[in-house]
C-alpha cells in the first residue's frame, strides 16, 4: 500500500467488508422471505414473520450493502480524483463504525417490530438521528477533500458523488420528520394523502439518490480505469447529469397512479418519468460507445462484462419505469409481483454488478496486486446473471398474469376470478424465484470469497519485504 | 463559462441544490399548502383508543407489506373490494397506510365485511379459513395484552380524543381484538356500495332441482362459503350460522324465500334490512354479488336447498 494512502485505504476496506457481511445478511433474510411466500411455515415466530422481515431486508441491503459500498467506493475515488488523502481520515473511521452500530441496531429494532412504516424509512426516529449524523460526517468529508483537491478539474464521477450528498441528506430529513410518541415510536408528521405525496418523493428518490447516482459515480470512474477506454463524450455526460439531477425529483407521484393523490400531481409526475429515459440513456449510450472503441475488452479484461451487463441493465430498468409509470400499464401491473422483478432488475442487475466489479478492482488496486481469482469472479457473474434473470422474468410473467386476472370479468360483467385463484397462480413462479435468489446468493458467496482472499493475498503481500524489488531484480 | 462550474465545488453544490429543490418545491412542497391535501369526510371519526392500538399492531407487524388499503377507481376494483378511495378518508392516517404490493387481498373496504369471529380465526391460522392462503398466523396477538399508557400517549401525540373509561378498558384488551376493532372500522366512512347483481325478492329459484345446478353450486360453495359455513353447511355455532335447518335463521325462524337467500349472498349482510331480518348486530355476511353470476347465486341456492332437504 502507498504509505499516503495507507490509513485511508484500510478505512475503505473497513467499508467494502461492512457492506459484504450486511449484503449475505440481506440476501439470507431475502431468499428466507421468498420461501415464506410459498410456504407460510417458514414464518417461524413474531421476530421472523413477513411483514417484519421485509423491511429488514430491504433496509440492510439498501443501507448496508448499498450505502456502506457507496462509502467505501466514494471515498476511494474522491481521493483518486482530488490526488491526495481524506481532508478527516480519523473522521472517516469514526463514521465507519457509527454506521455499522446505526445498521445493526436497525436490523435488531425493525425485527422487533420498532418502524415508522414508510418504505425505505422505516428506522425509528433515534437511528434516524444516526443516520443524519453518519451522513454529515460522510458530506463534510467529501466536500472538505473535494475542496482541497490537487486536481483542478472535477471528474464527472465527483458530480454524481457531491449530488449523492445532497440529494440524500435532502430528502431523508424531510420524510423523517416525526411526531414522537415514545422512546422508538413516533408518526409520520403527515397524513394521508400528504402522507403519500411526501414519502414517495422520497422513496422514489432516495433509491434514485443511492442506487442511481453514486452507482454512475462508480460506472463513469471503474470503467474507464479497467478498459483504460476514455468516456466516449464528455458532452453527453454534462447534459445527462444535469438533466438526471434536474428531473429525477419531478416524478415520486408515479409510484401513487389511480390513488387519490390529486390528478394533476400524478400526471406531471408522470410526464418527467418519461423524460428520465433521455437523461437515464444519455449514460447508457456514452458507457456503449466508450466500449465501442475496443470491444475486445469484454475478453481481454474480466470487469469489462460486469459494467457492460451492468449499464444494460441500468438501460432496461429505465424504460421499463417510465413504461409501469404510464395510467395504462400501471393499472394493470401495479400491486402485483411484477413490481419486485422491476426492483431486482435493478438492485440485482445493474448495482450489484457495478458494485461488486468496482469493488473487485479496489481492493485489487489498493494492494498492488491481482485478484485472487479471476475464474471465481467469472463463476461469480454467471451466476448472479442467471439469478437474477430468473428471478426478473418468473416475477413479470406471473405480475402480468396476476393484473390479468384481477381485472377478468365475465360476459355477465362479473369478475371472473376470485382473489386465491389468482393468489394460488402465483405458487409455481415463487418457487422459481426462490431458486433465482438462491443461484444469485451462491453467486455473491463467490465474490465474497475471492475479495477475502484477496485482502489475504495482499496483506500476506505487505508483510513480506519488498517481494516487488526482489522480483524486479 | 460553463466549464469552470466543474472547477468550482462550491458553485456547483449551489446549482445541484437548486436543481434538487426545484421538482422538490413543485411537487411535494407546493402541494402541501394546498387545502386538496389535507381533505377530510364529513362522515369520518378519529380512531378510538381500541383502534389506535390496532393500528400500531397493524403497523408494528408489517401488515402494509401484504396489504393495499387504496381501492382503485377501475371497474374490477370497485367491484371486487367495494367504492373506490377517496382522498378524505385518509385524514387521520399517520403516516398513510396505501402499500405497494398486493400479495393479499385490498383491505380499505374491509370494515364490516367479515364477522369479528371470522378475523379471530383467520388470525389465529389463516388456513383454517383459506385453505391455499399464505398469509403468516399471528398467534402471539392472542395472548398479548394492549399497554394503555402507550397507548395513551400515542393517542396524545397525535392529538386524538379519548376519556380515562377506553383508556382503563384497554387494559383488558388483547392485542388481536385491537387489531380487529382497527380492520373494522377500515374504510367505513363511506357509504358501502351495494352489490351488483339483485332480484326481486319473491323470484323463484329458475334452477331449483335441476341436478347440473346443484353440482355447480356445490363446488361454488365448496370455494366461497364453507370457509364459514363449513363444508357440512352446518357453520360454527356463535359464529356463522348453519344454513341446514337450524333453529333460527337471522333471529327469526329458518324458513325463508329463495329470493332472500339470493339476496343474502348478492348483497351480503347490508340485505339484511331488505329483507326484513336483523341477525347478530356483529355479523358479516359476504357480498358476493359482483363476484358471482346470477346463474352462479341461484345454483348456491339451489344447492343449499337441496341440503335443506326442500324441493
Amino acid at each position: 500500500m502507498n504509505e499516503e494512502y495507507r490509513y485511508d485505504y484500510r478505512t475503505v476496506e473497513g467499508y467494502i467488508l461492512s457492506a459484504i457481511a450486511w449484503a449475505v445478511v440481506g440476501l439470507v433474510v431475502g431468499l428466507l422471505l421468498s420461501i415464506q411466500m410459498f410456504a407460510p411455515a417458514f414464518n417461524f415466530n413474531a421476530w421472523t414473520s413477513f411483514g417484519r422481515l421485509r423491511p429488514v431486508h430491504t433496509n440492510i441491503l439498501g443501507f448496508g450493502l448499498g450505502v456502506g459500498a457507496i462509502f467505501g467506493l466514494s471515498f476511494y475515488i474522491t481521493m483518486r480524483l482530488a490526488k491526495r488523502p481524506l481532508l478527516f481520515p480519523r473522521l472517516a473511521r469514526v463514521q465507519l463504525w457509527l454506521f455499522n452500530i446505526a445498521i445493526l441496531a436497525t436490523l435488531v429494532t425493525l425485527a422487533m417490530g420498532y418502524t415508522q412504516t414508510n418504505e425505505y424509512a422505516e428506522m425509528e426516529w433515534p437511528i434516524d438521528i444516526g443516520i443524519v449524523v453518519v451522513w454529515v460526517m460522510f458530506a463534510v468529508n467529501v466536500v472538505g477533500t473535494i475542496l482541497v483537491r490537487r486536481e483542478e478539474q472535477m471528474y464527472i464521477s465527483l458530480w454524481y458523488i457531491l449530488s449523492t450528498v445532497v440529494g440524500v441528506a435532502v430528502l431523508y430529513i424531510v420524510n423523517n420528520l416525526p411526531i414522537i410518541a415514545g422512546p422508538f415510536k413516533s408518526y409520520h408528521l403527515f397524513a394521508g394523502v400528504n402522507s403519500a405525496n411526501v414519502q414517495w418523493w422520497y422513496g422514489h428518490n432516495v433509491v434514485g439518490f443511492v442506487f442511481t447516482m453514486p452507482i454512475l459515480a462508480m460506472f463513469y470512474y471503474f470503467l474507464p480505469k479497467t478498459t483504460g477506454l476514455p468516456i466516449y463524450s464528455h458532452r453527453l455526460s454534462i447534459i445527462a447529469f444535469w438533466s438526471l439531477v434536474f428531473g429525477y425529483l419531478w416524478t415520486g407521484a408515479h409510484h401513487l397512479v389511480y390513488t387519490p393523490l390529486p390528478d394533476w400531481i400524478q400526471t406531471v409526475g408522470i410526464v418527467f418519468t418519461l423524460f428520465l429515459i433521455a437523461p437515464s440513456w444519455g449514460s447508457v449510450v456514452n458507457g456503449y460507445f466508450t466500449i465501442g472503441e475496443d470491444w475486445s475488452k469484454m475478453r481481454s479484461n474480466y470487469l469489462t462484462k460486469f459494467f457492460v451487463l451492468g449499464i444494460t441493465f441500468y438501460g432496461l430498468q429505465t424504460v421499463q419505469g417510465p413504461t409501469q409509470a404510464l395510467r395504462v400499464v400501471s393499472q394493470l401491473i401495479h400491486f402485483t409481483d411484477w413490481v419486485p422483478g422491476h426492483v431486482h432488475m435493478g438492485t440485482m442487475g445493474w448495482v450489484a454488478l457495478t458494485v461488486t466489479a468496482s469493488i473487485y478492482y479496489v481492493v485489487a488496486k489498493m494492494y498492488d496486486t491481482e485478484i485472487y481469482s479471476v475464474k471465481v469472479a467469472n463463476a461469480h457473474f454467471w451466476l448472479v446473471l442467471v439469478g437474477q434473470l430468473i428471478f426478473s422474468i418468473t416475477m413479470w410473467i406471473t405480475g402480468i398474469q396476476q393484473g390479468a386476472m384481477w381485472k377478468a370479468t365475465t360476459a355477465e360483467g362479473t369478475l371472473k376470478y376470485t382473489f386465491m385463484e389468482g393468489l394460488v397462480k402465483n405458487y409455481p413462479y415463487w418457487h422459481l424465484r426462490s431458486l433465482g435468489g438462491a443461484i444469485f446468493i451462491v453467486g455473491m458467496l463467490f465474490f465474497v470469497f475471492n475479495v477475502l482472499m484477496t485482502i489475504r493475498k495482499g496483506r500476506a503481500l505487505e508483510a513480506s519485504p519488498q517481494p516487488a524489488v526482489a522480483a524486479a531484480a | 463559462m460553463a466549464g469552470e462550474i466543474y472547477k468550482k465545488p462550491i458553485a456547483f453544490t449551489v446549482m445541484v441544490v437548486l436543481a434538487v429543490l426545484a421538482g422538490s418545491v413543485v411537487m411535494m412542497a407546493y402541494p402541501m399548502m394546498r387545502p386538496d391535501m389535507h381533505p377530510k369526510l364529513e362522515g369520518l371519526k378519529p380512531f378510538t383508543p381500541l383502534q389506535l392500538a390496532g393500528r400500531d399492531i397493524y403497523q408494528r407487524e408489517g401488515c402494509v407489506g401484504c396489504h393495499t388499503q387504496t381501492v382503485r377507481p377501475l371497474k374490477s376494483e370497485v367491484m371486487r373490494y367495494g367504492d373506490y378511495s377517496k382522498a378524505g378518508e385518509f385524514y387521520y392516517d399517520h403516516p398513510f397506510l396505501w402499500g405497494s404490493k398486493r400479495t393479499g387481498p385490498d383491505l380499505a373496504r374491509e370494515g364490516g365485511k367479515r364477522p369479528d369471529a371470522w378475523h379471530r380465526e383467520h388470525f389465529e391460522s389463516p388456513r383454517k379459513m383459506v385453505a391455499l392462503s399464505n398469509m403468516p398466523a399471528y398467534p402471539w396477538l392472542l395472548a398479548a395484552r394492549v399497554d394503555p399508557s402507550a397507548t395513551q400517549a400515542h393517542l396524545e401525540a397525535l392529538g386524538l380524543p379519548f376519556t380515562p373509561d377506553q383508556i382503563a378498558d384497554l387494559g383488558h384488551r388483547t392485542e388481536l381484538e385491537a387489531l380487529i376493532a382497527y380492520v373494522q372500522q377500515l374504510g367505513t366512512a363511506v357509504p358501502r356500495i351495494h352489490a351488483g347483481v339483485t332480484v326481486a325478492l319473491d323470484a323463484v329459484n329458475p334452477l331449483l332441482g335441476d341436478a347440473s345446478a346443484i353440482a355447480r353450486g356445490q363446488k361454488i360453495f365448496a370455494d366461497n362459503c364453507s370457509v364459514c359455513h363449513q363444508d357440512d353447511l352446518k357453520g360454527v355455532p356463535g359464529a356463522f350460522p348453519s344454513l341446514v335447518e337450524p333453529d333460527e335463521f337471522l333471529s327469526e325462524k329458518p324458513d325463508m324465500a329463495d329470493g332472500a337467500y339470493f339476496a343474502l349472498i348478492s348483497g351480503g349482510s347490508d340485505a339484511k334490512a331488505a329483507i326484513g331480518r336483523k341477525g347478530d348486530p356483529g355479523g358479516g355476511m359476504t357480498a358476493f354479488g359482483n363476484q358471482l353470476s346470477k346463474e352462479e347465486i341461484w345454483s348456491v341456492v339451489a344447492f343449499i336447498r337441496s341440503k335443506q332437504g326442500r324441493k
